[in-house]
């Protein structure tokens, strides 16, 4: 994320362990906050965040211990969300992103991670490379 | 977070207090199954009048709790359910297997 086109701009790296979860939504939706989001607004960035960083920390490093970065910039009205890890990859995007698809029904995932991002955030692409790792990009515009 | 439960005969009242996520989730249904497997629970009110924050690991906590219900005829009840969390619900389909009554007293005149 190229950070000089920004209003404003932050970035976190922390571990990929599951207690950094709040963490990451809580950090992002304090940041937003500045732009005076609706609750409900703020409800749906922290949990597309929380949906991105927790598939981070379940899928990308397997057992291994490694980081997860989020960069967050506003301009305007409109928040930028990239989700970064640097782990497996997703072989075939396309398909992770179908509601119900999860590669771990047998830990009661549901496949629903993605299709939650996708309704409520504006925009989601996701960018991924088996053995190079994954980047989620969200944007979100922010109504007066 | 914090679970509280009561058991009025096979039905037991699930109430969440703070955030359902994926570091909490565990730990929650193990205790949820212990319940339903001890005490031969049939059908499962979830209240979540107190909860913060709920992302998709609550669906799959919800989804795997039916799992365990839906052989012996058991339901699945999502009471006092706000906002962003019927959202969720909405767009997970989860009320295909979940019926939604607005208080626990009105879940558990139906069961
Ligand atoms: N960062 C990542 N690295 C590697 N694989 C990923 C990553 N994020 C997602 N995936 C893959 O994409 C699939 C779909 O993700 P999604 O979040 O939609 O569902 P889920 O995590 O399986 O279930 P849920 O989010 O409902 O708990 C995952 O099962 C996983 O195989
Ligand atoms: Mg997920």
């Amino acid at each position: 994320m190229d950070n000089i086109n920004f209003d404003n701009y932050m970035h976190l790296e922390f571990l990929n362990k599951s207690e950094n979860e709040s963490f990451a939504r809580a950090t992002v939706g304090a940041f937003v906050a500045q732009l005076d989001p609706t609750v409900s607004a703020i409800t749906e960035i922290k949990t597309a965040v929380s949906e991105a960083v927790t598939n981070a920390v379940i899928y990308a490093y397997e057992s291994k211990i490694d980081y997860i970065y989020i960069s967050c910039g506003i301009v305007g009205r409109d928040v930028y969300i990239n989700v970064e890890d640097k782990g497996i990859g997703i072989p075939d995007i396309e398909q992770a992103l179908e509601p119900a698809y999860t590669t771990k029904p047998e830990s009661e995932r549901a496949g629903m991670g993605f299709t939650i991002m996708q309704s409520f955030m504006d925009e989601l692409t996701v960018e991924s490379k088996t053995g190079v790792g994954t980047i989620v990009k969200m944007m979100k515009s922010i109504e007066e | 977070m914090k679970l509280v439960y009561k058991c009025i005969g096979k039905n037991m009242v699930v109430k969440f207090i703070g955030e359902i996520d994926h570091h909490q989730s565990k730990t929650v249904r193990e205790e949820i199954d212990s319940v339903i497997y001890n005490d031969n629970i049939k059908n499962i009110i979830f209240d979540f009048s107190n909860v913060d924050f709920m992302d998709s690991s609550g669906i799959g906590m919800i989804l795997g709790r039916y799992k365990k219900v839906e052989d012996k005829d058991g339901k699945i009840f999502l009471v006092n359910v706000r906002g962003n969390l019927d959202d969720i619900f909405k767009i997970s389909g989860l009320y295909s297997v979940a019926q939604k009554y607005n208080t626990v007293s009105e879940a558990l005149e139906v069961v």
